[in-house]
Order: structure tokens, then C-alpha cells, then sequence
């Protein structure tokens, strides 16, 4: 038996939370959530930010309402959903079914040189989704509650969020394409198809 | 009696018929996302949307969710509107590199304050930081003071947006909504 009170490795999670994605739709925040996405493999449906610090989790609104069958996940930091706690409101407001928020809790804002975050000091991002109305909101600490969160994230039975607890640990960087208009349009044509490049 | 009622009637001033002119437009461009935080000088407009059973209006905590919003919506394939107040517009500042940098259309349809017969001082920074603020930020820029001329200005900002994947603003100026005084109400 494996330590319970080891911290999850950042690129597992995100590895298992992208396994068998098939037509998953992914929204990659600022930073390492950003390079570990990219380095479970670069995808079409992948928009991974290389700015737009805070906005991560409401363009996924956005997508999940204009893509209501489709499934959309967010894949973020703590200092990134830290920086936009109000979203969490608005997005519990809307509450759309096919909308999952992970935020990949490490309590470090790990791009500027590991400074402590809010949730450091023991900010509960997912009490903070509870209160904002988000039912589905739960702390994670282990591989089998990150397996349920994917399943989660495919099936989409309800707006769901989970905060993380990663170990503050510094990766290698893998890069997608840092040209946006190359990110937006293949993103908009894997998801449309050829029609995008016409509207 | 009729005469009377006839000359009361002449008397009254007209209900401004731009936010329904506003509304129309967008319907036509298709737009199916409404963002927004709540603005007097919008809820004609917001009261027209909130009716509508084809766009869904989203009340933000601040404007610049509202920016990440309508990126989402772009990436999804619909087509959106953000409704805010200059002020909101200084909340916006950096997330707008979103729709500059990815050539993403993004509708901002902004309501004036520290702009004509203001009276209340602290809307003055804000208000007269606006338009270099948005152009600063790459954000193409209309202004707009006569009434007459609102739905043709949104027309050709919306038009401008979704035909060249560009952000862009139209101001609606104080002198179309009317210029508040507080200092008036508090006396009465």
C-alpha cells in the first residue's frame, strides 16, 4: 500500500483524466496545467492558454453552452481559478451538464518561482464551488478519485469541480502552438469542420 | 377631452426606440450569447434578451469573464455579446489579448459614464479612459452621441467583428442615454 498522505504527480492526473478522450473537449490554463496537457498529447480539440490569466474556466462556459452534447474540461491551476472566484458563481448560475473543472492544486504559483498561493494557507477552492452552488465540488488526494473525476468529465451528468492536491514539483515544458489563430482555428475546425473557415 | 389627452400625449417624451433597434440588429447578426453585467442605460436590451428563448443571457461577476465567455462561445461556434459600462471596460483590460492575439470576433456594446453632463467625479477616470484603453488594447473603437444613429453603428461594428474575426466596441454616449444627477434626486 502506497503512502495516503503522498501528494498526486501533476502529469498522472492529467494523463488519467485524458485517457480514452475521444471527442473531449479541453481547456488548458495558463501555465504548467497548460504543458502537462500538452505533453499527454497535442490535440485539435486541446486550447491550451498562454495568457488570459483567470479566464480558463469561463471560456469553458461558453463552449459547454454553445457544445451542449458535447463534453467540455477545464484543466487549470489554483493560482489561475484563485484569480477569478467569481466565475465560480456565475458558472454555478448557468450550471451546464457537460461542464468539469479540475483544478490542478499544487499551492504554488509555479511560473513565477513557487511564491505560496491562497490555498497554501488552506483556501478550500472547492468549499468556495459548494457555497457558489456547484454541487459536485470534492477535494482530491488520490488516483481512484481522479479516475471517478474522468468519468465524470466524459459522462456529464452536472457542472462538477475538483480541487487537485498536486506535489510542487517543476516539469520539463511541453509546448503546444503559442500562435493563437493557429490554436483557434484548428480548434474551431476539428469541432465544426470545414464550415469554420467560412464564418 | 380628447384634445387634452391628444396634447398630454405630444408632451410626454418618446420612449427611446434605440435599444429595440439594438435588439433587432443583433437578432439579425445571430447572436445567441448575451454577457453582461447589468447597466440602466442595457436593460431595455437585457429585458428584450432575457424574453428571448433562442439566446441565453449570462450575468458575470465582472466584465472580463465576459470576455473569456464570448471566446468560448467563438471556439464552439456561436456568436455572443458583451454588454457593460465604461467602467466595466477597465476590468476587461488584459483578458482582451484573448480575442486580439487568437483574431477572435468579440461585440462590445459599451454604455457611457464620465463622458457628457457627468456628475458624479469618480466615473471621470474610467469614463475618460475608455476609448485609449480599448485602443490600446487593439480593439477597434466607434462612438456614438445621436440616437438616430445607434443601430446603424452597431450594425457596422457587428458586421466588422464577425466578418474579420476582430474585437470591437461601439460607446454609447451620455448624451444618447441622458446624463444622471443624483445631486437632483437627493434634494427631492
Amino acid at each position: 500500500m502506497s503512502n495516503p498522505n503522498a501528494l498526486l504527480h501533476r502529469r498522472d492526473v492529467v494523463n488519467e483524466l485524458l485517457r480514452d478522450r475521444a471527442d473531449l473537449l479541453v481547456i488548458a490554463g495558463l501555465g504548467a496545467p497548460n504543458w502537462d496537457v500538452s505533453a499527454a498529447g497535442d490535440h485539435p480539440n486541446n486550447f491550451p492558454l498562454w495568457g488570459a490569466m483567470g479566464g480558463a474556466s469561463m471560456i469553458g462556459l461558453g463552449l459547454a453552452l454553445a457544445q451542449p452534447k458535447r463534453k467540455v474540461l477545464v484543466i487549470t491551476g489554483d493560482g489561475e481559478m484563485l484569480m477569478n472566484v467569481g466565475s465560480l458563481a456565475t458558472i454555478a448560475v448557468e450550471a451546464p451538464k457537460n461542464l468539469t473543472i479540475a483544478v490542478l492544486d499544487n499551492e504554488r504559483f509555479g511560473e513565477t518561482g513557487m511564491q505560496k498561493t491562497h490555498t497554501a494557507s488552506g483556501v478550500d477552492l472547492a468549499a468556495i464551488a459548494t457555497a457558489s452552488g456547484i454541487r459536485t465540488s470534492r477535494i482530491i488526494r488520490t488516483m481512484a478519485e481522479v479516475t471517478e473525476l474522468r468519468d465524470l468529465a466524459h459522462e456529464g451528468r452536472g457542472t462538477a469541480f475538483a480541487q487537485i492536491k498536486i506535489n510542487p514539483e517543476a516539469l520539463v515544458f511541453v509546448m503546444p502552438p503559442a500562435d493563437g489563430v493557429i490554436l483557434t482555428t484548428r480548434f474551431r475546425q476539428s469541432l465544426l469542420g470545414d464550415e469554420a473557415l467560412f464564418n | 377631452m380628447a384634445e387634452a389627452a391628444k396634447s398630454r400625449a405630444e408632451a410626454a417624451p418618446a420612449l427611446p426606440t434605440w435599444p429595440d433597434e439594438i435588439y433587432r440588429v443583433l437578432k439579425d447578426v445571430g447572436i445567441r450569447q448575451v454577457a453582461m453585467v447589468p447597466d440602466a442605460g442595457h436593460s431595455r436590451l437585457i429585458r428584450s434578451f432575457e424574453a428571448d428563448p433562442e439566446t441565453r443571457v449570462v450575468t458575470l461577476t465582472t466584465e472580463e469573464e465576459g470576455v473569456a465567455m464570448l471566446a468560448g462561445a467563438w471556439l464552439g461556434g456561436e456568436r455572443g455579446v458583451l454588454l457593460l459600462q465604461s467602467s466595466g471596460v477597465g476590468n476587461c483590460i488584459n483578458m482582451l489579448s484573448l480575442p486580439v492575439i487568437c483574431h477572435m470576433p468579440l461585440l462590445m456594446i459599451v454604455t457611457m459614464r464620465g463622458d457628457w453632463g457627468e456628475f458624479n467625479p469618480w466615473q471621470i477616470p474610467m469614463g475618460q479612459g475608455t476609448r485609449p484603453s480599448l485602443e490600446a488594447m487593439g480593439v477597434i473603437v466607434n462612438k456614438v452621441d445621436e440616437p438616430d444613429l445607434v443601430a446603424s453603428t452597431v450594425q457596422g461594428a457587428a458586421n466588422l467583428a464577425f466578418n474579420t474575426w476582430k474585437p470591437v466596441a461601439v460607446l454609447i454616449g451620455q448624451r444618447v442615454l441622458g446624463a444622471k444627477n443624483f445631486k437632483e434626486l437627493a434634494r427631492k
